[in-house]
């Protein structure tokens, strides 16, 4: 069996913990739970030390024992391992003693943290044998779908919203994966590719591999307890469509724990969410324990999700990590997004704005304590929303090739800031 | 003319693989418990012990979710084409 499946045991139902085999598969036949990997935790503590993880290349590989492969990843080999920033003129801007950024706006290979889950549900995709790949997307699943597809000589689909931004769609196109645009929002298209995975041998890497695909995320977690210098932060924020994310960074920070690879301190995993799809963080601040699904009207279109099927496991995490949620209007997300690029030098999609605004808020309100230390997750690249900021930040000033025309102009800025 | 209902691939087992059931009913709440009659054990599995549609399965009417509808109450006619379907996740 291990030799078979690596260090992963089965797949178990998050709800009622019935057993299935490591096949591709995600609900529970019982009660549609959904189901999660469960792994050998006391085989991976013998071969996973912090010296063995430090000794690996910087990627997120390098904790492979984690992550749900039976043998050596075949795709993504290089994701991860992506830049915390230690963010001082975002922290004095916000007002909280310690400030980082997790800057997955430059994972590779395609600018998201997509490419973590990507590259673990292909490669196990590949172990079972799959050859055309597909997802559902708000974006950024399927230009890394796409991309990490192609690499790998697989076949793909991306089912995306028709009107997503043209960025987006060009980023799944240039990689001549199948692009098909369904009229309507995410919600309508998950349902759709649920019906679709259900007809088709095909993996999709949100539908039937999601159990694979999902566990990812967590190693945006090892990376930042790592880069910390082995310690959970006391406050991480995180953006939340689904919710997955969320729960998985927390799934995470809990296995360094039971590894002994950090010491279990006090950690607080926030959630982020825009005002014009906020069904967790209303529910959140609302002290429910289930959430109302909505219909997402946000330029955050990459968490536009109105239904989010991780939503109520997203509410528990907070609820334990006494943890706060918050949303933020269009005009702050583009507010954060400028003051991120400013502060930082570096420009997040609107997912980063939706992040940093509510950390923003958070800060400002006292739920993230001002003497405190946080990290910010941003997860996505400005360059692929461009349309979201388009008209919001100046244009250029053209003047013809003469120093005169360019002394004229700053003699007139300056009479204007004076 | 009858009301469709489209059977997930998790529980065809309980319907000997028939994709496309075709029922009567004339509310959500009475399809659920006419697919019951007909292929026992398939209540359970969408509905928990207060009789509420399970935290993961969304049920949707013509395409729109019964929870933007009126829920269990969600009134079918002719030719009403129901989707039983399991959440999923991001993307």
């Amino acid at each position: 069996m291990s030799e078979q499946h690596g260090f992963m045991k089965a797949l178990k139902c998050r709800e009622c913990g019935r057993e299935y085999p490591l096949e591709a598969t995600h609900v529970c036949e019982f009660d549609f739970g959904p189901l999660e990997v469960a792994y050998d935790y006391d085989r991976i503590k013998k071969s996973l030390t912090r010296a063995v993880i430090e000794s690996r290349p910087k990627t997120m590989w390098r904790y492979r024992e984690l992550l749900p492969v039976a043998t050596e990843p075949t795709v993504g080999k290089q994701v991860g391992f992506t830049p915390l920033i230690k963010a001082d003129r975002l922290a004095k801007a916000l007002g909280i003693r310690e400030l980082y950024v997790k800057n997955d706006a430059v994972n590779y290979p395609t600018l998201s943290f997509k490419d973590r889950v990507v590259s673990v549900a292909l490669s196990r995709a590949k172990e079972l044998g799959f050859e055309t790949v597909a997802c559902a997307s708000t974006g950024n699943l399927a230009n890394s779908v796409a991309a990490n597809a192609a690499s790998a000589g697989l076949k793909s689909y991306v089912f995306i919203p028709s009107d997503l931004e043209q960025g987006k769609i060009l980023n799944s196109l240039i990689y001549g994966a199948n692009v098909i645009g369904i009229k309507g929002h995410y919600d309508e298209v998950n349902r759709l590719c649920a019906e679709i995975a259900g007809k088709f041998g095909w993996a999709f890497v949100n539908v039937n591999m999601r159990p694979y695909y999902a566990e990812g995320s967590k190693s945006m977690a090892y990376e930042i307890a790592e880069q910390l210098g082995w310690r959970l932060p006391q406050h991480t924020i995180v953006p939340m469509a689904s919710g997955s994310l969320l729960t998985k960074i927390r799934k995470g920070y809990q296995e360094f724990v039971k590894l002994g690879l950090v010491a279990n301190s006090e950690t607080h995993i926030h959630g982020a969410q825009a005002t014009g799809c906020s069904p967790i963080s209303v529910a959140q601040k609302a002290g429910l324990d289930f959430f109302k699904p909505v219909k997402p009207d946000t330029i955050a279109k990459s968490l536009a999700i109105g239904t989010p099927a991780d939503g109520f496991y997203a509410l528990k995490v907070m609820r334990e990590t006494n943890a706060a949620a918050d949303d933020v209007t269009d005009d702050e997300i583009r507010d954060a997004i400028k003051l991120l690029a400013e502060t930082e030098g570096i420009f997040a999609e609107t997912a980063g704005g939706v992040t940093v605004g509510v950390a923003k808020k958070l800060i400002a309100s006292g739920r993230i304590p001002k003497d405190s230390s946080a990290v910010i997750c941003v997860t996505g690249n400005g360059l692929k929303t461009l349309d979201a900021v388009q008209h919001h930040c100046g244009k250029a000033r053209e003047i013809k090739p003469s120093l005169r025309e360019f002394e004229a102009l700053l003699a007139q800025e300056e009479k204007v800031n004076a | 003319m009858s009301k469709k209902v489209r059977i997930p691939t998790p529980l065809r087992k309980l319907t000997n693989n028939e994709e496309l059931v075709e029922i009567n009913a004339a509310t959500i709440g009475e399809a659920i418990v006419e697919l019951q009659t007909r292929f026992p054990g398939i209540q359970e599995r969408l509905v928990d012990d207060k009789g509420e549609v399970r935290r993961f399965v969304n049920v949707y009417v013509n395409e729109e979710d019964i929870r933007f509808l009126q829920n269990r109450a969600t009134p079918l006619k002719d030719g009403d084409e129901i989707s039983i379907i399991p959440a999923i996740a991001g993307g």
